[in-house]
């Protein structure tokens, strides 16, 4: 009884934005596991689930796609995986095409195709609530006899329709299993009209159109496409964006710098005076504390990418920056890869698969990491506090929040010359065709939302309990060891390891007016951009005499204005990520391309912080 | 009726779809015709499909976007000259 061990498996295949992953969501609700399918970084989200006969279900979800025909990496697991090609990936058992009952159209065309591939096949109809208000009429049992396979409506945000779709599933599974052979092929344009002609006739023959069309979406595009009212509104939704991730967040983190403070007075009490102490407070709970406490703007800024995403804004956006792209010699759908990387780089470039065609796909890599990154909110939030007066300026705006907008559209703009440079200048070529769809408006489900807001935010405490909190301990041991001599003038860390480092350095950063420290702090800081704040808290603490002020007041004591202003400049383009190389080397295949990245963006971060720092010198900072 | 390519059409225009033509895409690095008329028609750009552009973009008036049957999809004028239409009075 080996079979009774291994799960059946379901593979939920569908067109993009069916609600195929809100449907996952309420099929596996908490049980899911989210890792990379092997030698590709396509995520790969995986689940189980019992159906009401007991059967213990796995269910994959697989990216999105409108054919079989597979264009992309994306697309090629989706196609790999359905016709059971994908190495140690075993075939579906039962495949689930996921259809937005509103939108019957295109998914009837892929599930035609899907069906040519053998398997025992289910139809999806979700969204079927909305399709009902809408008055579109389907005939159920007509449609299941045209495609020959059982069809059930669902409303994955309501949980509604999930035990008809496992009922289905129970009775697919107890079907003898001939073994039916693929007849798939990739169809040709004379097939694929075919195929639409089919499909367009089982949809006059058991859809009745909609008695109250969906005039929302309508109304909504002829402002949020306006060429003027729609760009306004977008630059006013990044405004806003980046407004609250400022100021919302800044309470919870006040909340969050108390508590880790006061975790570090508790130690002070019950541990001695000495190593341990000072590894425990200075090293451990200092270094955790001043990455966790970024915590609440990174769920901000998800909240905000994930809700406009569900409410099927991004596509808009793609639209209304296409123009820009383009000048950039960029495809309008590297505008969501690149607005992704200013929540980080890693999910920004791993999202660069959505472009086919492979010199677009690389440009948008290489310059995703010049997109302001969350990572470096840290750095930035505390340069700013440091040495920017918190005023209001023209009545509304906090001219903190404007210095950090301008250093996004820095981070931004430089991302598209860079691009135009590659794309423009070394590989000249004409780009890719720019065909999206446009979804209809959604109502983002909350709960859908939370999800991905706290998967995010899962993600990122994870980094910074493990990659960050060893790095934390690694820069206290630099600079605890070894010991100040007996009789020792100076601040203990000048004779540490950290020290001398900081000091070889030195020579070389010293035209773009960084001290020691920050040489020092920027070592760790290859680990990860946001290290360096934990890395200038141990050293700055563990040099500080008074151990009073926080370490935002102890910079701007240390700092002059011009190399604040330099380290901020640095930052726009320091490739101190270790993991964005990774990920590039992953996704390329090669270490050409992350040494290349390296290169250029250091060349990039040096120049900029000098012409900085000297222009700031110059004007008497 | 003559055919017309659905790039030289401007907002608020609606018509039918007549066929897929396309026109240059055969550089170096470029998808080629087939590929992008397979590409057109998995979009919904099938003959006797109807359309109507509902927005154009800042610059240029490009790209567009239309309604097309039952969706909306939003492409560049360059790619649009592939698709023949037939414009509705």
């Amino acid at each position: 009884m080996s079979e009774a061990i291994l799960p059946t498996r379901v593979a939920l295949v569908g067109n993009p934005n069916s609600g195929k992953t809100a449907l996952f969501n309420a099929l596996t609700g908490a049980r899911q596991k989210v890792a990379n399918y092997p030698g590709v970084t396509v995520e790969r989200k995986e689940g189980v689930v019992t159906t009401p006969g007991g059967l213990r279900v796995s269910v994959l979800d697989l990216p999105g796609t409108y054919s079989l025909r597979a264009r992309s990496p994306d697309e090629v697991v989706t196609r790999d995986v359905v016709l059971g090609r994908f190495t140690g990936e075993a075939t579906p058992d039962i495949l689930v095409c996921v259809a937005d009952a509103t939108n019957l159209r295109l998914v009837l065309r892929l599930a035609l195709e899907l069906k040519a591939v053998g398997q025992p096949m289910l139809l999806v109809l979700n969204m079927f609530d909305i399709a009902q208000r809408q008055g579109i009429r389907i005939d159920l049992e007509g449609l299941s006899r045209e495609l020959g396979v059982p069809v059930v409506t669902t409303v994955a945000v309501r949980k509604r329709g999930l035990d008809d779709l496992l009922g289905q599933v129970d009775v697919l599974a107890a079907l003898d299993r001939t073994h039916v052979a693929s007849v798939w092929h990739e169809p040709s344009a004379a097939e694929i009209r075919q195929a639409h002609r089919d499909a367009e006739r089982i949809m006059r023959a058991h859809v009745k159109p909609p008695l109250r069309p969906d005039t929302f979406t309508g109304k909504l595009d002829g402002v949020l496409l306006h060429p003027v009212a729609g760009t306004l509104i977008l630059m006013l939704i990044l405004f806003l964006m980046f407004q609250a991730v400022f100021s919302w967040a800044t309470p919870l983190m006040d909340g969050i710098d108390a508590g880790f403070a006061w975790l570090g007075q508790v130690v002070a009490a019950y541990v001695p005076d000495g190593l341990l102490r000072s590894f425990l407070s200075d090293g451990l709970i200092a270094g955790v504390g001043s990455v966790v406490v970024f915590l609440p703007q990174i769920l901000i800024l998800f909240f905000f990418i994930i809700l406009l995403e569900d409410f099927g804004y991004m596509a808009r956006a793609a639209f209304l920056m296409d123009r820009l792209m383009g000048v950039a010699g960029l495809h309008g759908r590297a505008f969501i890869p690149l607005l992704s990387s200013f929540a980080c780089a890693i999910p920004g470039i791993m999202s660069a698969r959505v472009i086919d065609n492979k010199r677009d796909r690389l440009t948008t890599i290489m310059v995703a990491p010049l997109t302001t990154c969350s990572a470096r909110i840290p750095v930035y939030t505390l340069v700013i506090s440091a040495f920017i007066p918190n005023r209001t300026v023209w009545g509304f705006a906090s001219l903190q929040g404007l210095v950090m907008f301008g250093l996004y559209a820095a981070g931004i703009s430089s991302a598209l010359i860079v691009a135009f440079v590659i794309r423009k200048l070394i590989w000249r070529s004409a780009t890719e065709p720019f065909l999206i769809e446009l979804p209809a408006y959604k109502v983002p489900d909350p709960k859908n939302v939370a999800r991905g807001v706290l998967m995010r935010g899962q993600m990122f405490l994870k980094r910074a309990g493990t990659t960050i909190a060893s790095m934390m301990v690694l820069i206290w041991f630099l600079s605890s060891f070894p010991s100040a001599p007996a009789g020792a003038t100076q601040p203990a860390i000048d004779y540490s390891f950290a020290g001398m480092l900081g000091h070889l350095l030195q020579p070389l950063m010293a035209p773009i007016g960084f001290t020691w420290q920050m040489a020092v702090a920027l070592i760790p800081g290859m680990a990860a951009r946001e290290v360096a704040v934990g890395a200038l808290g141990t050293v700055y603490a563990v040099a500080a005499q008074d151990d009073t002020g926080s370490l935002a007041a102890t910079l701007s004591h240390q700092w002059p204005l011009a190399t604040a202003l330099s380290f901020l400049a640095w930052y726009v383009f320091a490739p101190q990520c270790m993991s964005t190389l990774a990920v590039v080397r992953r996704e390329t295949a090669s270490w050409r391309w992350p040494l290349i990245m390296f290169a250029y963006m250091l060349a990039l971060a040096y120049a900029a912080a000098f012409i900085v720092y000297h222009a700031a010198v110059a004007m008497g900072a | 009726m003559a055919s017309v390519r659905l790039s030289d059409l401007g907002k608020g225009d609606r018509g039918l779809v007549k066929g897929i033509a396309p026109e240059g895409h055969e550089g170096p690095g470029e998808i080629g015709h087939d590929e992008l008329e397979r590409r057109l028609l998995e979009m919904g750009f099938v003959e006797g499909a109807q359309f109507q552009i509902i927005q154009e973009g800042l610059v240029g008036r490009d790209p567009i976007a239309l309604k097309l049957d039952d969706m909306r999809v939003a492409l560049r004028r360059r790619d649009a000259r592939a698709v023949l239409v037939e414009r509705a009075a």
